[in-house]
């Protein structure tokens, strides 16, 4: 598909802005629908919108594989430590109002922190069984 | 149209046909959840179930190489099963609540505190983004840890041959730039 | 969408019929992508069942807002997040055993998959 030149040039001008769109869900998920999970999918369909247009093994170089498997565990990581953080600091495990003088900013700082961790798990998952399928070679029949 | 569309998923066997037949039924099914209120579900639905799901699908149809699917054998038990089951079900949702019943007990138990208490105690409009992370941020630990388990399920099992080796697609890129 | 006056509980029935319709296809459909994709629409149809209750008329979509006194309830949202997520977790696993399945056995029926990982004596065939 990368010789369709319509193909390419929207996908290239399309990818930044679902990417943008994806950060806005994301931290406008304190104000309207949103969040974690639905940013992190739309982070990873538009890895998997370039990795459609310009071939796997570009969106590969792009996005390689030990940065995707390293965000799949980095994001449970972010989540645990911010309830590790919450028992450090005098509560619960994820207690968020411990984190910050004002209960209420740090009830901010904790979803904040959270949701970060959700979307970088989120978008690596999807991500990477994208890739896993995708790369997969098809056997021959018989 | 929901229900005519699920009626041409299960008659329906060529595969193709029924992956885009479901991809159409989450969109429908995102309509029908922000005219029920939900609207975080139904962008969570309109993301994954029109988009990653379909695309997981048709990358398993293309590996598995089913085009047609063969009905079994013996339809009629399962069609009888399948309909005494619906009758054991209307008849055990006539004792649930009518539709949009304020003093159903979905309503009345700790959802009242969620929503009064709730903006004022953790500064954050959003009531399913405070509950989910705030209120209830335990279980959504553990949904975080089922995703990671479910990608490492599947690099555990589809792990190896790759189409073609990393170094020699590299240099088919740099051939072709 | 348009509440039918007639019932109260359409909304329960309209639930019932997708459940079994989905109960149906992986029941009595052989293949196996088949039986995941009804198992797909099986876990749609609980989601819708979770969600109507918590509607309210007149009410809106659960964001505080100085406007609005009357909101529908945000935790059965909550609970189909977390659902939703699980699901596609489950489809693609799922979707994984199928290719291994094909790749070991060359074949999604569910009825060639048995006959193979069995032995031909349990096949259902007369005439085998």
């Amino acid at each position: 598909m990368r010789d369709f030149f319509v193909l390419r040039v929207v996908a290239k001008m399309l990818i930044p802005f679902m990417l943008i769109f994806a950060l806005y869900v994301q931290f406008h998920g304190d104000f309207g629908p949103g969040g974690g999970f639905q940013a992190g999918v739309i982070v990873a369909a538009a890895v998997i919108f370039y990795a459609l247009i310009f071939g796997l093994p570009a969106a590969r170089l792009l996005v390689p594989d030990a940065l995707v498997e390293s965000m799949m565990a980095l994001g449970v990581l972010i989540y645990g430590g911010t309830g590790i953080a919450g028992m450090l600091l005098g509560g619960n495990f994820l207690d968020y109002f411990v984190l910050s003088a004002n209960p209420v900013t740090g009830q901010h700082v904790g979803i904040f922190l959270v949701e970060a961790g959700v979307l970088v798990t989120v978008s690596g998952v999807m991500l990477k069984i994208f890739y896993v399928f995708a790369g997969r070679a098809k056997l021959p029949p018989g | 149209m929901m229900a005519l569309l699920v009626l041409s998923v299960v008659v329906q066997r060529n595969l193709f046909v029924v992956v885009v037949l479901s991809g159409i039924y989450s969109f429908l099914m995102a309509t029908v959840l922000v005219a029920l209120d939900a609207v975080d579900v139904a962008m969570t639905e309109a993301a994954v179930g029109a988009g990653i799901s379909t695309v997981l699908l048709l990358s398993a149809i293309h590996l598995a190489g089913a085009e047609e699917s063969r009905p079994l054998r013996y339809r009629l038990p399962a069609l009888l099963v399948s309909v005494g089951v619906a009758a054991a079900l209307v008849y055990g949702s006539l004792g649930l609540p009518r539709f949009s019943d304020p003093a159903a007990p979905i309503h009345t138990h700790v959802v009242p505190r969620y929503i009064q208490d709730g903006p004022r105690e953790t500064g954050v409009p959003n009531m399913v983004t405070f509950v989910l992370a705030s209120y209830r941020g335990y279980d959504t630990f553990g949904e975080t840890t089922v995703v990671f388990t479910a990608g490492i399920g599947v690099i555990a099992l589809l792990r190896g041959r790759r189409k073609k080796k990393q170094s020699e697609a590299n240099a088919e890129i740099r051939h072709d730039a | 969408m348009v509440i039918m006056p007639l019932s109260d509980h359409y909304t329960y029935w309209i639930t019932i019929l997708l459940m079994v319709a989905g109960l149906y296809v992986v029941i009595a459909r052989s293949n196996l992508i088949k039986k995941l994709v009804g198992l797909a629409i099986f876990q749609t149809s609980v989601y819708l069942l979770y969600i109507a209750p918590g509607k309210l008329i007149g009410g809106t979509a659960p964001i505080a807002s100085a406007q609005f006194s009357v909101y529908s309830n945000p935790l059965p949202h909550v609970l189909i997040l977390t659902a939703i997520v699980v699901g596609i977790a489950t489809l693609a696993l799922g979707l994984a055993l199928v290719v291994r399945i094909k790749e070991s056995f060359n074949s999604i029926e569910e009825d060639e998959v048995l006959v193979a990982v069995h032995g031909d004596a349990m096949s259902e065939d007369g005439d085998a």
